[in-house]
């Protein structure tokens, strides 16, 4: 019987989280999803026998793709594993020779089993160019050989392969293309060393850089007999100094030199005779060489000034005049041109055309034909590396909201067309202009707060250094900014950014002030580097305030308190333990002081395996121009390093609201949460297993769970997982921790829960003390105090490994909570935090199960209906973030990986409105044919009484008679 | 059930009866070297109950060494409480004295943990009462490994020096360790502390110390238990099936208001013969009276 009722409520279960997954027509009502594919290394043109009109690119994020050359589109995509970097990309079949580590010979027919050269290091391998099977594979040499370039001279059966033993040994092999056999090896050792690259200048002339970067080595290989032949580059170019880069070129005689101020173009006469063709001042960039016939070959040369960038292609034939000249405007957010791919076409003239693919320094990419721009790809967004939001503005008066709206007309046939969807009498091609007018709902979109707080701006920031904002309605970048203070200068070398946070929030004068947002960044990656600092407007974009710190950044924590103006006061930490507190003026000061007793912070420090609390204290007196405060440290917990190394640390939401201290359990009991906002936990594993899953025996692997309190340094509770290793996620909320491992003993992933109740509290159940006032529910209660807690865990497996995890937010914290697990298929499952209740039973009892309590399985189950991002996948998924709205029963999801995948969510269904779909009209119609129908009968009754008391009067006439 | 228990407690008797015949029966040679440390000889060490000791003069602190000093199981370790005032630096507050226990598996535990603390000095006592009027922190420091102190890492931990003062200096230590490493410290009052803290001054003058050891506890393993459920299932569809109600206990809601409508129909049909002989009475006047108008 209790299994049946077990059944039946399992039955309940799923039928009702199967009522809250969407409906075919519901898709991208609230949601949008949009695919990118990261900042482009290598661009492949499709030829134009294929009749393809395509690109094929390599990015940054690992995805391989093609791209429609008239529209920019995704034709198809592949996102690769992390650690499967795409080095190159060529064409086997079309005409296209590379000479980097894939070699693709040029006189390829199509048909034909060709060989395909791949080398690394010392290895090459041949591939079959039809099925990609290895034909052959040869190590050249057991030396740290580093094989810089494989050339095959036109219509012969073998190759050269030519590179460096230790940087000093120059060799070169002459290989037989068919079965890799060593035909012929000549040596000869340069006694300055080399530096980088070689670029290969002729049939028999490789060109490299000396050790100290001043000499350029031509090197002559004819015949197996190795000369060397060097020149100073100050001899050839009078205003150089500093240190000269190779430019990885395809160029036939020619060689390109980056040195500090320009660029120069050489060409190669001959070993000892190197001219200078052109210098090209900086910003600039160059592209790889496309051959147009046997002798001849084009070049791009893109030039920057200031917001245009003057496009030139030249023949290598004659460098002295452009074939083409072209001049674009750009806006001037998208940095300085980074990388140029040029494509030829031809014109209905018969002539020569040439289009452009142009990477950005913000990571977008431009296709540029006949001096404009065809189309731009803002693929920046590829790369997030944090996000906030901000509210709209408020709709303020004189803004006409009729402008936006539809006509009344509009708007009643709109509601005309839903009451005959509703009413299944629409055709169906009404049926698919009712679905358009949902898709484009007007309403969504608005550039105003809403009274329900979905529309919100989603700030995100990139690795470029470029502050998008992102409207929730349909995704379109509102604003985009690429922030001067974040790229690279002779003040900042190598920026670096870090955080997004919100600086203000003006709620007294949100009329007049705009709310901003603090971008923090970092010159260089090590912690001691000088941090950046940049205030940018949220709804503009414009930057109010942009420096480059003295001090380093280590934490940046944003307080809880505001000075009069709203901004919100943060420390930063630097590489010295002190803090800064921002913004600088006396008033922040001064309302910081009074807090400062009650200021604590901790430092991770994983490397050292210690854990350390600090306060703040002043050390003499306080300069009010600095505002530098000195730690003082107060506790340190340190683990042992020859048993236990951290693997991960997570903590509660700043911003998190909980409803209720108190938690209803069964018999009318209640358990109070223990509650704090200090609560750090800390996933610990052995040294062995802290590798990949499998590096280590379930012997020698454990997980250790902490819970610890960075106030007071004390451990509330910790907790021992034999067998078990990462990797770890976790999410901690309210008085609960989630984290996500893998169990080797099992075999199998599992999530354990630890939730935290407060016994001190206990005794205010009683109803005396409570109706006496004797109670201490208002006392404030104090880190200090010895905490007296219990703690309920439970293990679950979980089938699915984890990239990220989060937890729903809402406006009061009401609602129940969804845990939003992203999958090792780049989805995001929401899953009922009720699963994770440690109190589950086998065998709840009746009080328990109204409760709400599950009966205990060995598993947490996985509903297909629960995928947040239903069909879709977020490829490439690395963080989720939700946002509380207005509405209670809501949440807004972000998701972000390659793509991005914007949602909201109802964990306990809208209770608390109606649907958007909900028909007015209907309602309306329902009223009236109401009324209608009450006025009828009305009318009827009164005729039928009338009557009646006619046919009595008649009687009472005929009794008088 | 309670047949069940007997026989398990008979059987019990039985196989200790056995045991203890068995020991009687052979002369072991085993030198037994620690009684009460025999009796734990296997047990988890993860399992030890943490220990509570309120601290009064130590009863058997140096005794220690008086063991067998080889002893490759169990010896004495000491390891030296340091503590500090506000800024100044750290001075010995006192000796904490411990068991390390070796395992036939190669771990090693720390139980038996007994501390004594030195009387306060009188600078120190000033330094404590300038602590509390500033409402400073009292901080200790521990080794993290007990074994070579002092040649590794400390171990911290503070508290708000008003915190402590009761009837006299109330401490309470929680030792978090692993093996011979001390983890952390979890130093503070014994009971509540109020906020905003008061200043207040003990009455004496002297610390009143709790001191309970932790190892870490193993996390509760998620039960099999599909195969007893199934086992379950089969059991009971055979079991007890809820009594048959009666049938008004089943179906008194329906009966009710057919009995009324039974009634209600019977009133008017009991009315009917009478209205119907009054109806015709009228009509039969009626009649008459119609004729008469249409003349």
């Amino acid at each position: 019987m209790a299994i049946r009722a077990c059944l039946g409520l399992m039955i309940l279960l799923f039928s009702s989280t199967i009522s809250t997954a969407l409906f075919e027509d519901q898709v991208g009502l609230a949601d949008w999803h949009q695919k990118y594919i990261g900042k482009v290394k290598h661009a492949i043109f499709h030829t134009q026998k294929t009749g393809r009109k395509r690109v094929v690119v390599s990015t940054e994020e690992n995805v391989v793709a093609s791209l429609d050359l008239r529209t920019g589109n995704i034709f198809w995509r592949h996102v690769l594993g992390k650690i499967d970097c795409i080095d190159q990309v060529d064409i086997a079949l079309g005409k296209s020779p590379s000479k980097s580590l894939l070699h693709a010979p040029a006189n390829m027919n199509v048909g034909k089993d060709n060989l395909i050269l791949v080398f690394g290091g010392s290895l090459i391998h041949a591939l079959s160019s039809t099925d990609g099977q290895i034909v052959w594979r040869k190590e050249l040499s057991t030396n740290s050989l580093e094989i810089q370039q494989v050339f095959q001279p036109r219509d012969s059966d073998i190759f050269y392969a030519l590179g460096f033993i230790d940087s000093s040994e120059f060799v070169a092999y002459y290989v037989n293309y068919k079965n890799g056999e060593v035909l012929q090896q000549s040596k000869a050792s340069f006694k300055s060393g080399f530096c980088g690259e070689a670029s290969l200048a002729s049939n028999d002339v490789v060109v490299a850089l000396d050790a100290s970067r001043t000499y350029l080595v031509s090197i002559s290989f004819r015949n197996g007999v190795i000369t060397f032949q060097q020149t100073y580059i100050p001899d050839l170019i009078p205003e150089f100094s500093g240190k000269a880069t190779l430019l990885p070129s395809k160029y036939n005689g020619i060689l390109a030199v980056d040195i500090a101020s320009s660029i120069v173009l050489l060409r190669v006469k001959g070993v000892n005779e190197l001219e200078i063709i052109e210098k090209i001042n900086y910003p600039s960039a160059i592209s790889d060489v496309l051959p147009l016939s046997k002798e001849q070959q084009a070049l791009a040369i893109l030039q920057h000034d200031e917001s245009r960038i003057h496009i030139k292609v030249k023949f290598d034939t004659d460098l002295t005049n452009e074939v083409l000249k072209e001049t674009i405007q750009l806006d001037g957010q998208r940095g300085n041109v980074e990388k140029v791919f040029i494509n030829n076409y031809i014109r209905t003239d018969r002539t020569h055309g040439f289009r452009v693919l142009v990477v950005m320094e913000d990571h977008s990419l431009l296709l540029v034909q006949q001096g404009e721009i065809v189309w731009t790809r803002e693929d920046g967004l590829a790369s997030i590396v944090d996000s906030t939001t901000s509210e709209l503005p408020v709709e303020k008066e004189g803004v006409s909201v009729a402008e936006v709206e539809h006509s009344l007309f509009e708007w009643l046939k709109g509601h005309f067309l839903k009451l005959k969807g509703t009413l299944m009498l629409a055709s169906p091609d009404e049926v698919a202009a009712i679905q358009a007018i949902r898709l484009k709902s007007f309403e969504k979109n608005k550039m105003t707060r809403d009274h329900n707080g979905f529309r919100k701006l989603i700030i995100v920031l990139t690795r470029a250094g470029k502050i998008l904002a992102l409207h929730t309605g349909d995704g379109r970048v509102v604003w985009s900014v690429l922030l001067p203070v974040l790229r690279e200068s002779e003040t900042c070398g190598n920026p670096f950014v870090l955080n997004v946070y919100q600086w203000q929030v003006p709620h007294h004068r949100a009329m007049h002030e705009n709310p901003s947002v603090l971008v923090i960044g970092r010159c260089g990656h090590n912690f001691d580097a000088p941090g950046i600092f940049s205030i940018v407007d949220a709804y503009t974009g414009k930057v109010h305030n942009s420096l480059v710190l003295e001090h380093s950044v280590r934490h940046v924590m944003p307080l809880p308190l505001t000075d009069s103006t709203e901004q919100h006061l943060h420390i930063v930490i630097d590489d010295n333990l002190h803090a800064h507190l921002y913004p600088k003026t006396s008033d922040a000061v001064k309302i910081f002081l009074d807090e400062m007793p009650n200021v604590y912070w901790y430092s991770v420090e994983v490397g050292k395996n210690i854990i350390k609390g600090y306060s703040l204290e002043i050390k003499g007196e306080l300069d009010m121009a600095e505002n530098v405060f000195q730690p003082k440290e107060l506790w340190s917990i340190v683990f042992p390093s020859e048993s236990e190394t951290i693997a991960l640390t997570a903590t509660r939401k700043m911003n998190e609201i909980v409803h209720t201290q108190a938690k209803i359990v069964a018999d009318q009991d209640v358990m109070y949460k223990y509650i704090s906002k200090n609560i750090l936990f800390v996933a610990t594993v052995a040294p062995k297993a802290s590798g990949e899953i499998g590096s280590a025996t379930p012997e020698e692997a454990w997980l250790y769970a902490y819970l610890i309190d960075t106030v007071s340094g004390r451990i509330l509770h910790r907790v021992s997982h034999q067998g078990a290793q990462g990797p770890i996620h976790a999410v901690v909320s309210e008085n609960w921790v989630v984290y996500h491992y893998f169990n080797l003993r099992a075999h199998r992933h599992e999530m354990s829960v630890i939730e935290i109740y407060d016994q001190s509290r206990e005794d205010n159940k009683d109803v005396w003390k409570l109706v006496l006032g004797k109670h201490n529910l208002t006392a404030p209660i104090s880190s200090y105090s010895k905490p007296d807690v219990t703690v309920k865990s439970q293990s679950y497996f979980f089938t699915h490994s984890v990239k990220s995890m989060a937890v729903t937010a809402t406006a009061k914290g009401i609602t129940s909570k969804q845990l939003l697990i992203g999958t090792i298929g780049d989805q995001v499952l929401a899953l009922d935090k009720r699963f994770l209740d440690p109190r589950r039973s086998a065998n709840p009892t009746q009080s328990e199960k109204e409760e709400g309590i599950i009966p205990l399985t060995d598993s947490l189950p996985i509903v297909p209906q629960s995928y947040v991002t239903h069909a879709l996948q977020v490829e490439g998924l690395r963080g989720i973030v939700t946002t509380p709205v207005k509405l209670e029963s809501t949440t807004l999801v972000f998701s972000y990986g390659v793509d991005l995948f914007f949602t909201r969510i109802a964990p306990s269904r809208t209770y608390d409105s109606l649907t958007e779909d909900f028909s007015y009209a209907l309602l309306l119609l329902t009223i009236v044919a109401l009324v209608a129908a009450l006025l009828v009968t009305w009318a009827l009754s009164e005729r039928k009484e009338l009557g009646e008391k006619w046919r009595y009067k008649v009687q009472l006439s005929v009794l008088d008679e | 059930m309670g047949s069940s228990r007997g026989r398990s407690l008979v059987l019990f008797t039985l196989s200790t009866l056995l045991l203890v015949s068995i020991a009687g029966g052979l002369q072991s040679d085993e030198l037994l070297q620690d009684d009460e440390e025999f009796g734990l000889e296997g047990g988890r060490p993860a399992a030890d109950p943490a220990l509570s000791i309120p601290t009064r003069p130590p009863i058997r602190g140096r005794s220690d060494p008086d063991l067998p000093s080889g002893s490759p199981d169990s010896k004495s370790v000491q390891f030296s409480l340091e503590h500090r005032f506000g800024g100044s630096g750290f001075s010995p507050a006192g000796t904490f004295t411990a068991r390390l226990k070796s395992w036939s598996h190669g771990g090693q535990t720390l139980t038996k943990l007994r501390f004594s603390r030195n009387a306060l000095t009188e600078e120190e006592k000033g330094a404590f009462e300038r602590l509390l009027k500033e409402d400073g922190y009292y901080t200790i420091r521990v080794p993290s490994n007990v074994l070579n102190a002092p040649g590794r890492d400390f171990i911290f931990s503070s508290v708000r020096a008003r915190c402590i003062p009761r009837d006299s200096l109330d401490e309470h230590f929680v030792i978090h360790t692993d093996g011979v490493n001390i983890m952390a410290v979890n130093y503070g009052s014994a009971g509540a502390c109020q906020y905003p803290r008061m200043l207040k001054y003990p009455a004496k003058w002297s610390f009143t110390s709790f001191t309970v050891l932790k190892n870490s506890e193993q996390a509760p393993r998620t039960p099999t238990f599909a195969e007893e459920l199934l086992a379950g299932e089969d059991g009971l569809v055979e079991g007890v099936k809820p009594p048959e109600k009666s049938f008004w206990a089943k179906y008194w809601m329906y009966l009710i208001p057919l009995v009324f409508i039974v009634l209600n129909a019977m009133t008017q049909a009991m009315n009917m013969p009478e209205e119907q002989a009054a109806g015709q009475s009228t009509q039969a006047q009626r009649a008459p009276s119609t004729t008469v108008r249409r003349r």
